[in-house]
């Protein structure tokens, strides 16, 4: 080893570690303590940094080596995997090929996920420490605010963002530059700007990463926002369950206080402004703009009347602008950038970039960003690699719990805001779930009517009581025990609590019933009348069962179910009993004979191998080692 | 800003900025039902059966909350508008007991009309439902909240409202209900039991709890009058059964109160029905009462009357009117006391309360009421509070107080050396040193002086010797003042910048400053800090006195004290004594009579020997009761006239029992001067009788003839002798109470 050779190359390569709350929770603060000790070791001088969420979600944790201008990235790294990629990429030069997910001219499907996409929101994700305003600054951070200070009045900057086309990420899609507009032009000495960093749909996470990963985009946003508006003071609402995000905002916000982004006499000029983080309870319908002002007012979070809109009178009745996070993100591109350059991407109603996390039966899950009008089988198929394991696509749950569901022949569908709506699904915030053929609908209806219900603020009577029979029709449905009358009920309900909801989440609750009763309305037939669930999930209606002409009697089932529904030992056949069985299918995954399936009453449509994991080598060589140990010492 | 069109269901009509289409659904007749609505409450919109369709709208409105916009065609009638409606209703008895056969509520219920209109007496949902959750602990109010149907009405106004906090919804979802903190019961709340929540619930689920079991609310006769409580006259609907209140409720559109009401108001009424109500006249035979005739009680009544007048004179008799009778009763005890027995010795308890305020005030304004009237507070810019525990003593006005507060920005000065429930949302308190109000007052105006904040044009017009007042007010420095009543010269200097510019700055003040020996002096000072900054004559503005008792206002300007006669006419003045001679055809006494004070006084020392108390109650009131227990021992006769056995009754000779306000008619003056009608709503009890009719009795016994078939007929005699009273008949007062 040539020490000296080692140290030149290393100098000016950077070892980069995705520390967002997904890096972390796949143990990325292990890996970085593991390259930090091995590069120590070593005597490998690079730069080790922390950066947040890349948006390969599934390869977490995700490490990027640039070098010379070339990057490569693993994936999948694990603590033990430190000492080689130290050892034969830093000091040798030699990249450990077998782990790399990117590299410049390397075809992967990782290359696809990340080539076909077009940042601006997550512009510097995963490339900047998002707890050192001084990278951030070095990426071109708080230009734009800078730029809009000497250059633009703020009536100038309302005319920028109204051109660029943006609108609201949040859901609602109202054109942002409007909104900017009637706040700034609502009377009243003290105005106010609200981020929206409540993040409420459960599998949505683009806000959270930018918060993460790339705070100052948001702070630049708002102290854009600040000063269109006339607003001195900020306001980010956060979930507490966000607290990495939190303390990123918070040193962030102390960061650009010391710098002078934030405070009085901002850059010298005769503009001051300053946020304030708020955290939330974590109740969903805290992200609907007026309970959420309630909230910061300290009352209970429930929506009240529009009119008056926030704008006219928000917060504390002043005139407020409230912007979602990525809405904000992209205030500072728009501004360095030019409308135009904006308005370039997209289609005529939608302009700019949306972020989805794609998840579900996907195989590349995580964030992309992509440009609106782009279509649905792109983004599945071509970005997301389409369906996991080889399966066959069913539907997309597109715009959180309460979006719609669309099936294949929506697959062309653009992503827009007016095509999407016109499907009967909403943009929604940008949750993007994959459903292969092993999802039931009706299963699926259920489980986003339940969190509706308990979710729902109870205000209004329609959303209160309605999603509350909604989702007890749902549930006789999936119990083989509802009536084809109680169908209509369902359906006429859920165009009753649509129309008549007092806000947006019982106005939206009913789409994912209304959506799957549209698409797949033979699934709820088959659930009322034939007591089948096609897909095999509803508890009620399957039966797990042991094929004893296959069975070796190795008893690893019986050790997995979590119930003890299992009865039998080694050696014996073995017998699911099916009233105290859940259905999990936990026999199954764990079956090293494949002997176990589902059977719905009547029909058969899944082969069982669907729910079948990957063979897990430790089980099998259990059982192996079990039938060894019963021929060698059975009669011992 | 011009009036608004609007098309409802093809009626076209126009109505004025800010109305609802609700608003003007009702002024064409159109009916739209509501649930959630309460017209004391601000827009809420959350039970959705008002729902209508507008023109160009996305979706249906609801009716209640939508304000009209220029040219909107609104249709109330649809198919997809009874379709939605109705699925409102069926999800309500969703989760509902529909116990309506032993309901309270029973027709008068919002959600069984709507059933009924809608023909739901079952619902198609077959879910869960709310256990039974009766919540038996707290006082006054029964809570079934198995019957509750979110519409927030008691929630919303407990906040609003009544400022009280003591109730909010808790969980989410299905689970939501309206609950206390941790659960409790609403004794460990905040809650005032004010009742208002009961008074908003559209169903059976908040019940007065007294009138459990008493009888449905169609079943009874509704009667409106006006509580006997306080100063401030609201109105009631007393609802009866045969001879029993069964239970009380407030009109939404009439009187001061417009549907609200106190805890007293609502639930005090309790007494009226006691069984230890004098039911019949008593005379103290060998220092035990025996019950006699009211012919009996009477006439030994004017035996023993004439008898002290023959043999020390008529000033050796006195009479203490009262507070709680009406404006008939007043003045025919005035009368009675001037005309019959003929002296001036005749007062009551505003000598104790606000007859500071009526001497402060008559020299500062001529006239010792309230400048402004109850509603104006809402018109208030700033409002001083000084010597009022406005939400408990006054609680209605302590509403509206705190309303305009709420609302409308007006800044609240509270200015008491306690912590009171208006200090929590005061922008300066300030907590004086009992008994330096005087200074603080001072301090305020010398820095209002220094600044140049006073309104120079109204004092030259409309004010004299405000030089001698700059003389005295020099002294007052806010340092000086800090150090005579502990208030911070900061807090002054607020004060004083948030009074004297607000623009319209009124001031409440009650007995906390009258009832000291520098009452006058307090009352003169914050009329001159009204008069300096011009805060007079105009809306908004005033220094308005809280009257303590719901007649004391009417018992004065009925002549129910010593040195006048009604309307203020001076006793003494010979024109006033030739016209009441005219009138009463009797000559009459010239010179002022004794005070409260000076009659006990006198009595101790055996001046006063013949006394007769109508509705007072001076050994509770009166300060001093071992001097006046001595007073009342040593009189030769003492007659009582009142509802209940008292500390006082107990000295008597001869006691008479008279009634209560539910068992009457008359008039009773507010403290802003409002002349309102109570009514009898049931018969009197026992032997009881009218105690104007008792007056008369008594009087025409002792030889001077009254004859009244009606307390219409006094009021009459009010009117043709009294200038402030000369147009204010029943027929003009009957419905809006002026
Ligand atoms: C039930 C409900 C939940 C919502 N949750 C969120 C949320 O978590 N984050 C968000 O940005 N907007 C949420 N919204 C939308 C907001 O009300 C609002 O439209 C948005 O913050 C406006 O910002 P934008 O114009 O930048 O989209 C929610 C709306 C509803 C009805
Ligand atoms: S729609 Fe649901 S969440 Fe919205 S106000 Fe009504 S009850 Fe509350
Ligand atoms: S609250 Fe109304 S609907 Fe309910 S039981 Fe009572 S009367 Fe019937
Ligand atoms: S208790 Fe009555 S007023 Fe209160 S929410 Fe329930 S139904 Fe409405
Ligand atoms: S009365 Fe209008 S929504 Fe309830």
């Amino acid at each position: 080893m040539n020490k000296k050779k080692t140290n030149t190359t290393n100098t000016n390569t950077e070892v980069i570690v995705g520390l967002g709350s997904c890096g972390l929770a796949a143990g990325a603060g292990d890996v970085f303590d593991a390259l930090a000790d091995e590069m120590k070791k070593n005597g490998v001088d690079a730069r080790l940094k922390k950066t947040g969420c890349i948006g390969l979600c599934y390869k977490e944790v995700l490490i990027d080596i640039i070098s010379d201008g070339v990057k490569v990235s693993y994936g999948n790294v694990t603590p033990a995997m430190a000492a080689r990629i130290v050892k034969e990429h830093l000091v040798e030069g030699r990249p450990v090929d077998e782990w790399i997910i990117f590299k410049k001219d390397v075809v992967s499907g990782e290359n696809t996920f990340l080539k076909d996409q077009k940042r601006i929101v997550l512009r510097k994700c995963g490339l900047i420490d998002p707890e050192d305003i001084e990278e951030a600054i070095a990426k071109g951070g708080y230009e734009a605010i800078k730029k809009v200070l000497s250059e633009n009045s703020p009536d100038e900057v309302v005319a920028i963002v109204k051109e660029s086309g943006l609108r609201g990420r949040g859901g609602a899609g109202f054109t942002t530059g409007l909104k900017w507009e009637f706040t700034r032009k609502a009377e009243g000495d003290q105005k106010y700007i609200i981020c929206n960093a409540d993040e409420g749909d459960p599998g949505a996470y683009m806000d959270r990463s930018v918060l993460e990963s790339d705070p100052h985009a948001v702070l630049e946003g708002m102290l854009i926002a600040g000063y269109a508006i006339s607003a001195d003071q900020g306001y980010i609402y956060c979930r507490a369950e966000y607290p990495l995000a939190i303390k990123r905002l918070n040193i962030g916000i102390e960061q650009a206080r010391a710098k002078g982004l934030l405070g009085k006499n901002i850059l010298g000029h005769d503009f001051n402004f300053d946020i304030t983080i708020k955290q939330g309870a974590g109740a969903f319908v805290c992200g609907e703009e007026t309970a959420l002002m309630a909230s910061i007012e300290g009352k209970r979070g429930m929506p009240r009347l529009k009119p008056p809109f926030p704008v006219i009178s928000g917060l504390w009745e002043k005139p407020t602008c409230i912007n979602n996070v990525e809405t904000l993100a992209n205030i500072s591109w728009i501004i360095l950038n030019g409308a135009a350059e904006y308005a370039a991407i997209g289609t005529e109603r939608s302009k700019g970039n949306k972020v989805f996390a794609l998840t579900g039966k996907i195989e590349r899950s995580g964030l992309v960003e992509v440009p609106m009008g782009i279509t649905l089988r792109e983004i599945i198929f071509d970005i997301g690699g389409g369906i996991k394991d080889g399966g066959t696509f069913k539907a997309v749950q597109i715009g959180g719990p309460t979006g719609g569901c669309l099936p294949e022949d929506f697959l062309d569908t653009y992503v827009d805001y007016d095509s999407l709506t016109k499907t009967g699904a909403t943009m929604g915030s940008g949750g993007m779930v994959i459903l292969d053929e092993s999802t039931c609908m009706v299963d699926l209806a259920k489980f986003f009517m339940s969190f509706a219900q308990s979710e729902s603020c109870g205000k209004c009577v329609p959303c209160r009581l309605g999603t509350k029979r909604m989702l007890e029709i749902l549930e006789r449905i999936t119990q083989g025990i509802a009536s084809a009358e109680e169908l209509d009920l369902l359906e006429s309900l859920a165009v009753d609590v649509k129309m008549s909801s007092l806000c947006g989440l019982g106005q939206t609750a009913p789409n994912p019933i209304l959506t799957t009763i549209k698409y797949f309305r033979d699934e709820y037939l088959s659930h009322i009348h034939d007591k089948t669930c096609p897909a095999k999930v509803c508890v009620d209606l399957i039966d797990v069962v042991i094929n004893q002409d296959l069975c070796r009697q190795c008893a690893v089932c019986i050790k997995h179910c979590p119930v003890q529904a299992i009865s039998g030992a080694r050696h014996e056949y073995t017998v699911i009993d099916p009233d105290a069985c859940i259905g999990c299918r936990m026999c199954i995954s764990v079956c090293p004979w494949n002997t176990i399936d589902v059977d719905s009453p009547k029909q058969l449509i899944v082969p069982a191998e669907k729910y079948r994991r990957p063979v897990n080598k430790e089980n099998v060589a259990e059982s192996v080692r079990c039938k060894a140990d019963e021929s060698r010492g059975g009669g011992a | 800003m011009s009036q608004l069109n609007i098309t409802i269901n093809e009626n076209k009509l126009t109505v004025s900025p800010g109305s609802t289409i609700l608003d003007a659904a009702k002024a064409v007749g159109v009916h739209i039902p509501t649930l959630c609505h309460d017209p004391r409450l601000k827009p809420y919109g959350a039970c959705r059966v008002c729902l209508v369709e507008v023109e160009g709208a996305r979706a249906p409105m609801p009716a209640c909350a939508t304000k009209v916009t220029d040219g909107m065609v609104v249709s109330t009638d649809t198919e997809k508008i009874h379709r939605l409606r109705k699925t409102v209703v069926e999800l309500l008895i969703s989760d509902h007991p529909l116990e309506c056969v032993t309901c309270e509520q029973c027709g008068d219920c919002g959600l069984q009309d709507l059933a009924y209109r809608y023909g739901l007496n079952k619902s198609r949902y077959i879910g869960e439902r709310h256990p039974l959750r009766e919540q038996g602990d707290d006082p006054f109010i029964q809570r079934n909240l198995d019957k509750c149907i979110l519409c927030g009405r008691c929630v919303r106004i407990c906040d609003e409202v009544e400022s009280a906090f003591a109730i909010d919804f808790t969980y989410r979802g299905f689970q939501v209900q309206v609950g206390t903190d941790y659960g409790t019961s609403l004794k460990n709340t905040s809650c005032e039991f004010c009742g208002q929540c009961i008074s908003s619930c559209p169903v059976g689920a908040l019940i007065e709890k007294p009138r459990l079991n008493k009888g449905r609310t169609w079943e009874t006769k509704k009667t409106l009058t006006i509580c006997p409580y306080c100063g401030t006259g609201c109105t009631l609907e007393l609802q009866t059964i045969g001879d029993k209140i069964v239970n009380v409720a407030a009109p939404l559109d009439k009187g001061v109160n417009r549907g609200n009401l106190c805890v007293k108001g609502r639930f005090g009424y309790q007494f009226v029905n006691s069984n230890d109500r004098l039911k019949t006249p008593l005379i103290k035979k060998n220092g035990k009462f025996v019950e006699a005739t009211w012919s009996e009680a009477i006439s030994l009544i004017a035996k023993k009357f004439n008898g002290i007048k023959s043999a020390h004179g008529a000033d050796a008799l006195a009479g203490f009117s009262s507070a709680k009778c009406t404006n008939e009763e007043n003045y025919l005890f005035q009368k009675f006391m001037r005309a019959a027995v003929g002296t001036n010795n005749v007062d009551h308890c505003a000598r104790l309360c606000h007859a500071s305020t009526v001497a402060g005030l008559a020299r500062a304004f001529g006239s010792g009421a309230m400048t402004n009237s109850i509603d104006d507070f809402a018109k208030a810019k700033a409002i001083l509070v000084i010597g009022s525990n406005t939400t408990e003593a006054h609680p209605i006005i302590g509403i509206n107080i705190l309303q305009a507060v709420r609302n409308n920005g007006a800044k609240l000065i509270v200015i008491d050396p306690r912590k009171i429930k208006l200090t929590q949302f005061a922008d300066i308190w300030m907590a004086q040193r009992p008994g330096s109000d005087v200074a603080v007052i001072n301090g305020i105006m010398n820095i209002i002086l220094k600044e140049g904040w006073y309104d120079q044009k109204f004092i030259e017009e409309r004010t004299e010797d405000f030089d001698e007042l700059k003389k005295i007010l020099d002294a007052y420095t806010p340092e000086k003042v800090a150090e005579i009543s502990g208030v911070s010269p900061e807090d002054l200097r607020r004060a004083a910048d948030i009074y004297a510019n607000s623009g319209a700055s009124s001031i409440v003040f009650s007995m906390g400053i009258t009832q000291h020996s520098t009452g006058t002096d307090n009352v003169l000072s914050l009329a001159n800090l009204a008069m300096m900054t011009g805060n007079v004559g105009r809306e908004g503005t005033g220094v308005n006195p809280l009257r303590g008792q719901n007649n004391v206002q009417g018992a004065c300007d009925m002549g129910s004290l010593p040195n006048v006669c009604c309307g203020y006419q001076k006793v003494g003045d010979d024109g006033v004594q030739a016209k009441f001679q005219a009138a009463w055809g009797v000559e009459l006494p010239k010179t002022p009579g004794l005070t409260v004070v000076e009659i006990l006084n006198s009595a101790a020392k055996g001046g006063v020997k013949g006394l007769y108390v109508m509705g007072e109650n001076p050994m509770l009131s009166d300060p001093d009761s071992q001097h006046v227990e001595e007073a009342l021992e040593k009189l030769e006769f003492l007659v009582v006239q009142d509802i209940f056995m008292t500390e006082t009754a107990v000295f008597a000779d001869v006691i008479l029992p008279g009634l209560t306000f539910a068992e009457r008619d008359g008039t009773f003056t507010n403290t802003e001067r409002r002349v309102q009608r109570i009514r009898r709503a049931i018969n009197p009890m026992g032997n009881a009788r009218e105690d104007w009719r008792i007056i008369s009795d008594v009087a025409t016994a002792m030889g001077y003839p009254m004859h009244y078939e009606s307390a219409d007929e006094i009021l009459a005699e009010i009117n043709s002798v009294t200038p402030s009273y000369a147009c204010i008949t029943t027929a003009r007062i009957s419905d809006s109470g002026f």
